[in-house]
């Protein structure tokens, strides 16, 4: 049986190991733990090593939005702890390519309060409009704070920041043509943004917690204490007892087949939330990547489009003119799935089976393509074996983004929703793709996901810097805190089941690709609820044959799975509950949106329906009850923060 | 809209099928029941730190290409889901990006998410994990060493002038943007530093290709003031000067840079003999400021 005293030799031979490395000259320390770190007694879990720590704020995750978080915190004088399963390049951040937007004007007339309207009509009005005032009011400074700690934007000739044209972005708040907002690094601004934060937060002194797997939150009368985590290195359970705590852990694309995400983006935070009792935010909202590689979903970023490629059908018919005739290609996301999944459904797809759509660039300068998209011509090569300045790409929608997630409110709060009243819970907020501010509603323009990063992650190091001071009393973890997440792990490794992880996720991700996809329908969703709730159930059976505590990522995939399980719930659930469309939730029964009044009429002398009666409210998931998903609903906060800088966009019909 | 609804309810029926073979399609890959199976041999690394006393092994494992997607990894991934689970290897993106599946495959070093699988079924696919680093596990190597150099050549903007952040941008002309294409899109898999002998005998003080390539992407960013106090710390006979142009950095640099040339523009701007790189201070208000 594996016991403590094995753990500790192993921690003190891997502790020799820094210390050598310490003796030869670095002035850095290798092993940068906190030092007041101690091993509490184990509770009844005797084969478990338990370390305790104590900061003022911990965050979760080291994407975009942990990273800003986290130097945030550190400037602001926090003691702060950033817990991560993967070193922090590796975060799937590093993995966008399009761009950030900002009303930056270095290349036509863009103001942000025309940004604000188009993210408020990207957002099909299920954007929370103070937030979405907040940030694009706030892009300008953000962007330019990047290029000052050393992003490598793209340039033009007077110097200043290269920005492309992207979806959904227009001037003159719909009227005044293409608006060129997207502040990029040729293809590759994701990896930039991500390494220059990296490197931007070695400059602070936060502890980092690299391959530390988080398990669960610590919740005390209501309010977040701090997280457990596992640390993949040695085995042991750490503690982290915090006054504040953020999460920012990403998004859940892998609860689908085909997806443009990481195999590591599980939805670790949401899950977390749900377990906490937290009930996450319109989670029905998927984002399908209009240009993800024919057969291996590999993105192909909308800046191809934004350059000036087009997407056509067998027909050779750039179709999008009659889908979108104002924006064409650059249309929102959403829109564009839908045409490109209606051609292929009506015959015109392309390829031996008809059965997705070429990206044509071939027609544009192969200086340019080598300029500005680099970094897709190299993939399309490798996987689709394509030559961009001669043939076009097969692409077809991919899962990509989550709208939905852990509610907050624009200050990154997070909240929960009672007796109609949003609620702020103490000790915990949230940002990134794991959040659910709303800014993006039922639908994201592209190039607004790096944006909103690093504008909610700074904002939630502001936050915490106002209502707290650092060095305030943390309160020590009571004995038995944390104790659900050993026991999870303890009865994972003694299973004595006969289900293989990958066969149970494999189920899943069949089951909602083929149920929960661009377009959907009642008896199909309900199908899928049922056969997701029968694959929920099958859980108890999953088996480990990895036995061990160091790197055991037999282990981590199948918490990852557990994971996926709940946030894929959520999803499904919540999608048959919402009987409209709305965004990216198109359903072939209710094809038109269900809002409080009928806005394709004026709406003099309509009646306003109540908010049971229509849907453009926001969905709450929980899951107190195992297996059972409990709804519920909160209305969209209408009102921008200053009505004086920018009025609210009222509900129209949404055309491209 | 109306659009939409008219096209979906004409081809209702025939849309399910339509859909799931849309669906289908774009699956990873499609076994094809009436060919043979295409058998290749993968012989991995395995060592497990929790058998005390175990040495180090191959372990063989056959996979069926026909059932397997084209890369390295789809390889190990099948591997790992249906025969055995206790293989243990990073990765995530898996396209190339993040730089977490770096691993020695047949002798090189690469990325399994971009290295395809020879065809040849006589061949065996040996994989290892990154030559002389300490093996945490199977493929995992220890990195942390890698990293701790990294941070030590302080991988951001330094300036003298303390303006205030978020307010203005840094003029960079695009010949100086330019300068910085072939350096900024390093990953930091370390497959260039774990292929250098230099390395594998001095990883403690010489800082090793990928180090010195993000190095000299600080000193020649138009907008860093440093570049002589960079250049300054090197000034020592192990952190550069164990480079002998050896070359296996850019041989093996899975996205095509070119360390090795990185490192001799260093030692060209130690010698003094060449001219500092230029530098522009100046800042430009963006338009709508």
């Amino acid at each position: 049986m594996f016991q403590v005293k094995h753990i500790r030799s192993l921690i003190n031979s891997i502790n020799r190991l820094y210390v050598r490395q310490r003796v030869c000259g670095f002035k850095v320390d290798v092993d940068k733990r906190n030092q007041t770190a101690k091993h509490s007694a184990p509770s009844n879990k005797a084969n478990y090593s338990i370390v305790d720590h104590s900061y003022d704020a911990v965050v979760v995750g080291a994407g975009g939005a942990g990273l800003r978080a986290a130097y945030g915190l550190s400037n602001a004088g926090f003691k702060t702890a950033v817990i991560t399963k993967l070193f922090p390049t590796r975060s799937h951040t590093v993995a966008a390519q399009g761009g950030i937007n900002a009303a930056l004007a270095n290349m036509d007339d863009d103001k942000w309060q025309y940004h604000f309207y188009d993210t408020v009509k990207g957002s099909d009005w299920l954007g929370d409009q103070n937030a979405i005032h907040y940030m694009t009011e706030e892009a300008p400074k953000a962007v330019l704070e990047l290029e000052n700690i050393g992003m490598p934007f793209s340039r033009i000739s007077d110097g200043r920041i290269y920005q492309r044209s992207f979806g959904g972005a227009s001037l003159g708040y719909g009227k005044g043509g293409q608006a060129k907002r997207c502040a990029a690094v040729a293809d590759r601004t994701g990896h930039s943004l991500l390494h220059t934060l990296y490197g931007e937060s070695l400059k602070y002194d936060t502890d980092f917690f690299i391959e530390y797997f988080a398990l669960d939150l610590i919740m005390k009368n209501g309010k977040c204490v701090g997280v457990t985590a596992l640390c993949l290195e040695d085995g042991t359970i750490h503690r982290f007892a915090a006054n504040n705590t953020v999460i920012a852990t990403g998004g859940y694309g892998r609860t689908y087949f085909s997806c443009t995400s990481a195999h590591t983006c599980t939805g670790d935070g949401t899950a977390m939330a749900t377990r906490a009792g937290i009930a996450n935010e319109d989670m029905e909202f998927v984002q399908f990547h209009p240009t993800g590689i024919y057969g291996v979903g590999c993105l192909v970023t909308e800046g191809g489009r934004g350059e000036g490629g087009f997407l056509v059908n067998s027909k050779g018919e750039r179709f999008m003119e009659r889908y979108a005739p104002v924006a064409k290609d650059l249309a929102s996301r959403d829109v564009v799935s839908r045409s490109m999944t209606i051609e292929i459904n009506e015959g015109r797809g392309v390829g031996p089976k008809k059965d997705h759509i070429y990206l044509q660039l071939n027609h544009l300068p192969s200086e340019l393509i080598k300029e500005k998209l680099p970094g897709i011509s190299e993939t399309v090569h490798i996987f689709a074996g394509v030559d961009v300045t001669k043939q076009p790409i097969p692409v077809l929608p991919t899962v990509h983004y989550n709208m939905g997630g852990i509610p907050t409110n624009w200050k990154g709060e997070v909240i929960v929703h009672q007796n109609g009243q949003d609620k702020v819970v103490e000790g915990l907020h949230a940002c990134g793709e794991a959040a659910c501010a709303s800014v993006h509603g039922a639908n994201r323009l592209g190039a607004n996901s790096l944006l909103d990063i690093v504008i909610f992650g700074r904002a939630c190091a502001l936050n915490i810097a106002n209502i707290s001071k650092p060095g305030q009393a943390v309160e020590p973890l009571s004995a038995d805190a944390g104790e659900v997440s050993v026991s999870n792990i303890d009865k994972l490794r003694n299973s004595k089941g006969t289900l293989k992880t990958s066969e149970l996720r494999s189920k899943m991700q069949h089951i909602m690709q083929n149920h929960a996809a661009v377009f959907r329908d009642g008896p199909t969703l309900q199908e899928g609820c049922e056969k997701l709730s029968e694959a929920f159930k099958l859980q108890d059976q999953l088996k480990i044959d990895d036995k061990g505590l160091i790197w055991n990522t037999d282990l981590i995939e199948t918490l990852e799975l557990q994971n996926l399980m709940l946030n894929s719930m959520q999803t499904i659930f919540s999608a048959e509950a919402r009987k409209e469309s709305r965004g990216a939730h198109a359903r072939d029964d209710f094809p038109i949106r269900l809002d409080e009044y009928d806005y394709s009429k004026p709406i003099e002398g309509q009646q306003a329906k109540p908010i049971e009666q229509h849907f453009r409210k926001h969905t709450l998931t929980e899951m107190n009850d195992i297996g059972k998903v409990h709804i519920k609903y909160r209305p969209v906060i209408d009102h921008t923060l200053d009505v004086q800088k920018v009025k609210t966009v009222e509900p129209e019909l949404r055309k491209y | 809209m109306a659009l939409i609804s008219r096209a979906s309810s004409l081809f209702q029926s025939n849309l399910r099928v339509l859909e799931t073979a849309v669906r289908l399609a774009g699956t990873q890959a499609v076994p094809q029941e009436n060919k043979q199976p295409r058998l290749k041999k993968f012989a991995i690394y395995r060592w497990d730190p929790e058998q005390p006393g175990q040495k180090p092994y191959l372990k063989e494992y056959e996979v069926d290409l026909n059932d397997c997607g084209m890369m390295v990894l789809d390889a190990l991934v099948k591997i790992k889901n249906e025969q055995d689970s206790t293989l243990a290897f990073r990765r995530s993106c898996r396209e190339g990006i993040c730089g977490s599946c770096s691993m020695n495959i047949n002798g090189t070093n690469t990325l399994a998410c971009l290295c395809k699988i020879d065809d040849n079924l006589s061949k065996k696919t040996k994989i290892y994990p990154l030559p002389h680093m300490f093996v945490v596990k199977d493929l995992i190597p220890d990195l942390s060493n890698f990293y701790a150099q990294y941070k030590s050549i302080e991988p951001y903007l330094k300036r003298k002038d303390t303006i205030k952040a978020g307010e203005q941008q840094f003029f960079q002309s695009e010949a100086d943007r330019a300068k910085l294409d072939g350096l900024y899109e390093c990953i930091l898999c370390a497959c260039c530093s774990t292929s250098c002998p230099s390395y594998w005998w001095n990883s403690d003080k010489y800082l090793g290709p990928a180090v010195l390539l993000q190095s000299y992407r600080w000193i020649i960013d138009s907008r860093d003031e440093f570049a002589k106090e960079r250049l300054d710390k090197f000034r020592d006979e192990f952190s550069v000067y164990r480079c002998h142009t050896i070359m296996n950095c850019t041989t093996v640099c899975p996205k095509g840079l070119n360390p090795g040339q990185a490192i001799a523009e260093i030692k060209k701007l130690m010698s003094g003999l060449w001219k500092e790189p230029s530098k522009n201070s100046s800042t430009v208000p963006a338009k709508s400021a």
